[in-house]
């Protein structure tokens, strides 16, 4: 136990780290970056026609003026008394932008990431136990296909044939437009959700197929395999006994890492199907020259990120009898 | 008496794409016979990589996905399809793996050794064959990585003790073990031979061999050369001049070094393998050597020892 706690704090320690490192890397690009917040938000026309005066309220407001370091810390210093700073563009609380579009993006991700690591599974599990079979060459091949094919380009292949010819699913957006928020339905919501979900899960698969596949053959070939055959189990028998017993290891890096490509996903397809989650709203502060929002969208997806693997590490410690009775008794 | 094991001009090959899609037939096992009768324990000698594992995953139907064997097994004279093996293994042909790596990592002994079962019997039956070998009931609860060496060793024999084999394959059963417990388990086998079993002990090891086997058959680069009983061994009634080599070898007898190495799988040219080493080559060795009887046994020799003139 004390060992297991040892671990945790080790691991928390570097997730600030992490998050401390993330954060600079996030404002030091965004400081880089050739955009000129004035011209993006304001438009060059209404510059030309607006006094010095008022310009140079517009600067201090996008902050161009101030040294990048200083404002970096002062950002800092906000963070850590769990104040993110003010939206430029939304003119709303960070965090309260943040707690908005994420709960948006959240149930997408959610059901992507179980929909995508489920299915994957299976499918490597049905490809590597029928190895070199017919089951195995179509899951290879869709794998591989699916694989190649841009994320954005799969989105909008959805959208033309279930949005456009099939008309049986609304094309963008969270809810239906034109209808107040009161009397939006959970069933409006689900029906806006599907075609980003359809997607980001289809392209989760792959990934986890593939590897799930090569996992459950390295063990189908391993001695103890052998000589449980060699004791006259039958294949099926051995795939449930020992075939998933250990490939549930590898299983559960794979699905927590999966987080991360999940997040990677979420800002190009919730790009295409307008969908107001926080890999769009990423997309528009970065955009948008946006920095409190941007760094907190930064900071908030990694520490997500990084608390899968976490778990993943804890689960670790839990399922791997070698992780569990080692530490017992160290 | 019943012949259990007939093995007859075995080849075990494995197909391997050397760089790129060059496909290559590598023989590992070449020309092998043997045979096992009820009630007798053959040992199988030869050094290591001659083969021996493949031996027994061969007879058993297992070997890796990329192997090809050709040749004759019979088992109680009929042939050992795969289809057959299949329902026999674990029944009546049982095997007592080389090492720790045969458990399965992440599952405890005593559902390993019960496979599955879960009634009040299969429980009664592995307490009382890990007792048997000296293991108290808390080892069920153990995983692989828990067991020293030794006592994973003892966990794979009270596997195969679990089945009532009539034929045994073990490999390599006895290292790791202390000479109490190591000659438990040959004096184990030899019980189950004595009530009409055949035991193929597989061994590098040809003193603890002849501590046990009523016949001994010699491995070398994956052919038999010879096949004797264990009596002509210290009546000096040896005919493969590699069979000398190795019983000059043991301690007892001089410790007589061996030069040079055995060939590697695909090293070994025509004729003899063992020629390169052979104080007693010809011309001739070069030449295809059948296996031939001898004086009660059998040889792959043109010149053997105690054959001149033959
Ligand atoms: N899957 C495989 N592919 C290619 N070659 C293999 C494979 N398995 C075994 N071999 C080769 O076959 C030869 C014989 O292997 P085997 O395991 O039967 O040796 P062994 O006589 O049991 O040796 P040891 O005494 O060390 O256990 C070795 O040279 C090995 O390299
Ligand atoms: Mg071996």
């Amino acid at each position: 136990m004390k060992h297991r706690l040892l671990f945790t704090g080790k691991k928390l320690i570097r997730m600030l780290l992490l998050l401390l490192g993330v954060s600079l890397a996030a404002f030091l690009l965004m400081s880089a970056s050739p955009l000129d917040p004035l011209q993006t938000n304001v438009g060059q026309a209404a510059l030309g026609t607006m006094s010095q005066e008022q310009i140079d309220r517009l600067e201090d407001y996008w902050g161009v003026n101030d040294p990048p370091l200083q404002r970096y810390l002062g950002w800092l210093g906000d963070f850590v008394r769990g104040d993110m700073g003010t939206s430029l563009l939304y003119r709303q609380p960070v965090t309260q932008v943040i707690g908005q579009r994420l709960q948006n993006s959240l149930w997408l991700m959610a059901f992507a990431w179980l929909f995508s690591g489920l299915l994957g599974l299976a499918l490597g599990l049905l490809a590597g136990a029928n190895r070199g079979g017919l089951g195995d060459r179509i899951i290879r091949g869709y794998c591989l296909l699916v694989s190649s094919t841009p994320t954005f380009w799969l989105a909008l292949v959805l959208l033309m044939v279930f949005a456009v010819w099939l008309k049986v699913l609304p094309a963008g957006l969270a809810v239906p437009v034109g209808v107040d928020a009161a009397s939006v339905t959970l069933a409006d919501r689900v029906r806006h959700a599907i075609l980003p979900a359809l997607t980001l899960s289809i392209t989760g698969v792959p990934n986890i197929a593939l590897h799930t596949r090569e996992k459950l053959i390295d063990i189908l070939e391993s001695d103890y395999v052998l000589f449980a055959r060699a004791r006259g189990e039958r294949p099926a028998a051995i795939l449930l006994r020992h075939g998933l017993r250990n490939v549930a290891l590898p299983a559960i890096t794979l699905q927590f890492a999966a987080i991360s490509e999940i997040f990677g996903g979420s800002v190009l397809v919730e790009q295409v199907f307008s969908y107001p989650g926080l890999g769009q709203t990423a997309v528009n502060a970065g955009l948008g020259s946006d920095l409190p929002l941007l760094l907190g969208i930064t900071v908030v997806s990694a520490a997500i990120v990084f608390c899968g693997n976490l778990i993943a590490d804890l689960l670790y410690g839990v399922v791997d009898p070698r992780i569990r009775r080692g530490a017992a008794r160290a | 008496m019943e012949t259990i094991l007939q093995v007859r001009d075995l080849s075990i090959s494995f197909t391997q794409y050397d760089r790129g899609t060059r496909r290559r037939e590598l023989p590992v096992i070449r020309r092998l016979s043997l045979t096992v009768e009820a009630g007798q324990v053959v040992a199988v000698v030869g050094s290591s990589g001659s083969g021996k594992s493949l031996l027994a995953h061969g007879i058993l139907g297992i070997l890796p996905y990329n192997s090809r064997m050709e040749g004759e097994i019979r088992y109680r004279g009929q042939p050992l399809t795969p289809r057959r093996a299949e329902k026999l293994r674990g029944r009546e042909i049982v095997l007592v793996p080389q090492g720790v790596t045969y458990l399965d990592p992440l599952m405890q002994v005593g559902p390993q050794l019960r496979m599955g079962r879960r009634d009040a019997r299969a429980r009664g039956e592995s307490r009382r064959v890990l007792e048997r070998y000296g293991l108290g009931p808390e080892t069920e609860r153990r995983y692989p990585f828990e067991l020293s060496g030794g006592m994973a060793r003892r966990v794979l024999i009270a596997a195969a003790a679990m089945q009532s084999p009539r034929l045994l394959i073990a490999d390599e059963p006895t290292p790791g073990l202390d000479a109490r417990a190591a000659g438990r388990i040959l004096g184990h086998f030899r019980e189950l031979a004595q009530e009409g079993a055949g035991v193929l002990l597989i061994t590098h090891d040809l003193a603890l061999a002849l501590t046990v086997a009523h016949q001994v058959a010699v491995f070398y680069a994956g052919e038999t050369v010879e096949v004797a009983s264990a009596a002509d061994f210290p009546a000096g009634r040896l005919r493969h001049p590699y069979t000398r080599a190795l019983w000059n070898a043991l301690p007892q007898n001089g410790f007589t070094p061996m030069p040079g190495a055995q060939p590697g799988p695909g090293e070994e040219g025509t004729g003899c393998p063992f020629a390169p080493r052979c104080p007693r080559r010809g011309p001739e060795c070069a030449e295809e050597i059948p296996l031939r009887p001898l004086a009660g046994g059998l040889v792959r020799c043109l010149r053997p020892e105690g054959g001149d003139g033959l």
